[in-house]
């Protein structure tokens, strides 16, 4: 097996924006680029705090997200507010089992598979763990390709809410869990931007 | 640049400026923290805004859906059921509902809920938009300082539910008539207050409660007077068809009506404690001057009284005084006949001034004196007689008036109660008339007369045939010879016939013969001479000179 040396053993560091090579003359202060002016990170600072923050943050906005109504119905059958747990159940109910799985794919699955794979990330990048390097990358790669898919449920209480104003037969308007929702999916795609995925083959020397 | 095998020194290569900025990255946990902040925020409001949890038994949970029915106080929501059971003994429905917190004060111990339905009934439509919502929970607040967390539900819904300004009523009827919670009061015509409730009392009575509302319970007095409006009133008096009723609402659903009751009433109502009033029939019943207690009559009558039902009125002297309450049929031993024995109930009140009178005399003081009274009056020739009512409904009532003609009765003043004598009625008499009627045109000899008159026509056609076949051709000859000569004589007569012409000629000869004739006479008077000598000649100028010269000169 070949030993494929980091630019950190060689005591390098490339500018990401024009690929010069300077020297890591210090390793974990920031600098800039003499040629092009941009930064220069040897890794991405902060990368797992911020991770960490951006998380914490979407974890906590998850719980107003799911208990608080995001969509409020009101017609000539009487009004309701739904919630999005609710309203997977009531799809699921009514027999609309692909709407529900969807919904479900879209509002529950995804932000905890993003919790759950970020954490993960997180805990074994601070071990500097050499377990499964390459799959935990794909992980990441997948973790930042889903990420806008949860806005799915979003965009269909943006569109009731624009399209169902009947007045008297009725009216949809968006709720306050919405915005908590809207706000886990947009501090989880930040918190997956700000981890540097290099962190995982940082290896424990 | 090319990474080569050698690493280079770190003098090769440039440096990168350092810059020393690590505090701004570490702003980013204020996302988490704002966000914790929010998060708990939220919930803090939540629990401060969580209202209090509330159990309602109901009957029946009929639409009653956990999540969406809403409990709703004057049309705002202010709850939301969570939870529907069974009780432990499954008798009843036992709806959770959560409440908000500015609800809280409705609740009161004597707070009242029920589930409202659509209710549609002739006086009103309500709970409609419930058809396509679905049920909700109405809510009246009470008056109680306790407040409580279970409640009894009701079936249904309080006649008011939003408690306007008013006064609330108790009326007592013997029976409610066609009253449904709802129905209207009426104040001359205008709708001032609703049936509230009605209630069916341990003694068989109704008490009806009707709310009046705010400005209109001023109208409310020690003297009104209630009585049933429901139906249609309609009267055949002296001055033409009356029709009254009070709305159409009433004619479907009942009502009630108030107005301000004769004032001699106010002893009599007065009595009534505190916002209880006596519901009456109708507004005749209403309006009379209270009929005091009822006493009661017998009568014995000998004669079928097909006719007169229980309720027919009884009239002194032409006045209502009571109505008959129940018939019987009697038997007499000594005669072997049955009787009709008719018990009726007066109001000696309603004799109204005639009342007083007596009263003052002291006749009204007890049982003994007015039934001693009653038989100076009987003696008097008073008598019970059924009289007809109505010729084209054949109904009767029983008239009390003084019959002095009557043969002589006996009164026992002891009985009770009073038995007064009766006479046979005049429509009887009426059908006697007729009856003897009837029997003289049976006993006349009609058949004879038939016969009589059948064989004078039988005769009359015999002569005209003898007159057909016998007079009437010579009848025919006759006439056509009588016309022949009528023929003849016209011809006879005409002008152009030989005999007219032979006529004219013979007549104007006959004239002219007595011309000479008179001449002749006229000259023998002048010359009577002439008659002897023979006729001499004339002097022809003065004949006239000369004739009268010979006549002066005779």
């Amino acid at each position: 097996m070949t030993v494929l040396r980091q630019s950190l053993e060689l005591g390098l560091t490339l500018c990401r924006t024009c690929g010069l090579a300077v020297s890591r003359a210090s390793l974990e202060s920031d600098g800039r680029c003499p040629r092009c002016q941009s930064r220069i990170e040897h890794r991405t600072p902060f990368s797992t705090e911020m991770t960490l923050a951006w998380l914490i943050a979407g974890i906590v906005l998850y719980i107003p997200a799911n208990l608080l109504p995001v969509m409020h119905t009101s017609g000539l059958l009487g009004e309701a507010d739904s919630t999005i747990l609710g309203g997977i159940f009531e799809f699921w109910r009514s027999g609309d089992w692909d709407i529900a799985l969807l919904i479900f794919i879209a509002s529950v699955a995804v932000p905890f598979t993003k919790f759950i794979a970020i954490g993960l990330l997180l805990v074994t990048v601070r071990n500097k763990s050499r377990w499964q390097q390459h799959q935990r990358t794909a992980l990441y790669r997948i973790v930042e390709f889903i990420g806008y898919w949860s806005m799915l449920d979003v965009i269909v209480v943006a569109l009731t809410s624009a399209l169902m104003q009947f007045q008297v037969l009725g009216t949809a308007e968006p709720r306050a869990g919405i915005a908590f929702f809207c706000g886990v999916v947009v501090v989880t795609m930040l918190s997956a931007l700000s981890f540097d995925p290099r962190l995982i083959w940082d290896q424990r020397v | 640049m090319s990474a080569s095998l050698t690493p280079p020194s770190g003098d090769e290569l440039p440096t990168p400026v350092v810059q020393n900025r690590r505090w701004i990255p570490r702003l980013v946990w204020v996302v988490p923290i704002a966000a914790a902040v929010i998060g708990i925020s939220l919930l803090i409001k939540n629990w401060e805004n969580a209202g209090p949890r509330i159990t309602i038994s109901f009957l029946s949970g009929e639409g009653v859906q956990v999540g969406k029915t809403l409990v709703k106080y004057r049309d705002v929501t202010v709850g939301r059921v969570s939870a529907v059971g069974l009780s432990a003994d499954h008798q009843t429905v036992l709806v959770s509902a959560d409440l908000s917190k500015d609800a809280a004060s409705l609740l009161k111990a004597d707070t009242q809920f029920w589930i409202v339905r659509p209710r549609i009934g002739v006086g009103s439509v309500s709970g409609l938009s419930t058809l396509l919502s679905g049920v909700y929970i109405g809510l009246k607040t009470g008056t109680a300082t306790l407040s409580e967390s279970h409640f009894m539900g009701l079936e249904n819904p309080p006649a008011l539910s939003h408690g306007p300004h008013g006064r609330e009523l108790q009326l007592h009827a013997a029976r409610a008539g066609s009253l449904a919670i709802g129905a209207p009061v009426y104040f001359r015509q205008f709708q001032v207050g609703r049936v509230i409730d009605e209630n069916l009392l341990p003694d068989g009575s109704t008490r009806v409660s009707v709310f009046v509302e705010a400005p209109y319970d001023g109208f409310l007095k020690p003297e009104t007077r209630f009585w049933n409006a429901s139906g249609i009133d309609v009267r055949l008096g002296a001055d033409g068809l009356n029709v009254q009723t009070e709305s159409l609402a009433a004619v479907l659903a009942g009502g009630l009506a108030f107005d301000d009751g004769p004032t001699e009433a106010v002893s009599a109502a007065a009595n009534m404690p505190g916002e209880e009033f006596t519901l009456y029939k109708n507004e005749a019943e209403a309006m009379a001057p209270p009929d005091g207690d009822p006493r009661y009559i017998r009568m014995r009558f000998a004669q079928a009284l097909r006719g007169l039902d229980v309720g027919a009125p009884i009239e002194f002297v032409g006045v209502n005084i009571g109505s008959v309450v129940a018939m019987d049929l009697g038997y007499e031993r000594q005669d072997k006949t049955f009787p009709v024995i008719v018990t009726a109930k007066v109001y000696p009140h309603r004799m109204g001034q005639a009342y007083s009178v007596l009263a003052a005399q002291g006749h009204t003081e007890s049982e003994e004196t007015l039934a001693a009274f009653v038989g100076t009056l009987v003696s008097r020739g008073l008598r019970a007689q059924p009289r007809s009512a109505s010729l084209l409904t054949g109904k009767l009532y029983i008239a009390l008036d003084f019959l002095p003609a009557s043969p002589r009765a006996a009164f026992d003043a002891s009985i009770r109660p009073l038995e007064l004598p009766t006479v046979n009625g005049t429509f009887q008499q009426l059908e006697a008339g007729v009856g003897r009627l009837v029997k003289k045109i049976n006993d006349l000899p009609l058949e004879q007369i038939a016969a009589d008159l059948h064989t004078d026509l039988n005769d009359l056609h015999e002569t005209l045939s003898e007159l057909h076949a016998h007079v009437l051709p010579n009848a025919v000859d006759t006439l056509s010879a009588l016309h022949r000569t009528l023929d003849s004589a016209d011809r006879t007569l005409d002008v152009e016939s030989p005999l007219q012409r032979g006529l004219a000629e013979t007549l104007s000869e006959s004239r002219s013969t007595l011309q000479a004739v008179r001449e002749f006479a006229d000259y023998l008077d002048r010359h009577p001479d002439a008659l002897l000598r023979g006729r001499r000649p004339e002097k022809m100028p003065q004949r006239p000179a000369a004739a009268l010269s010979t006549e002066a000169k005779p």
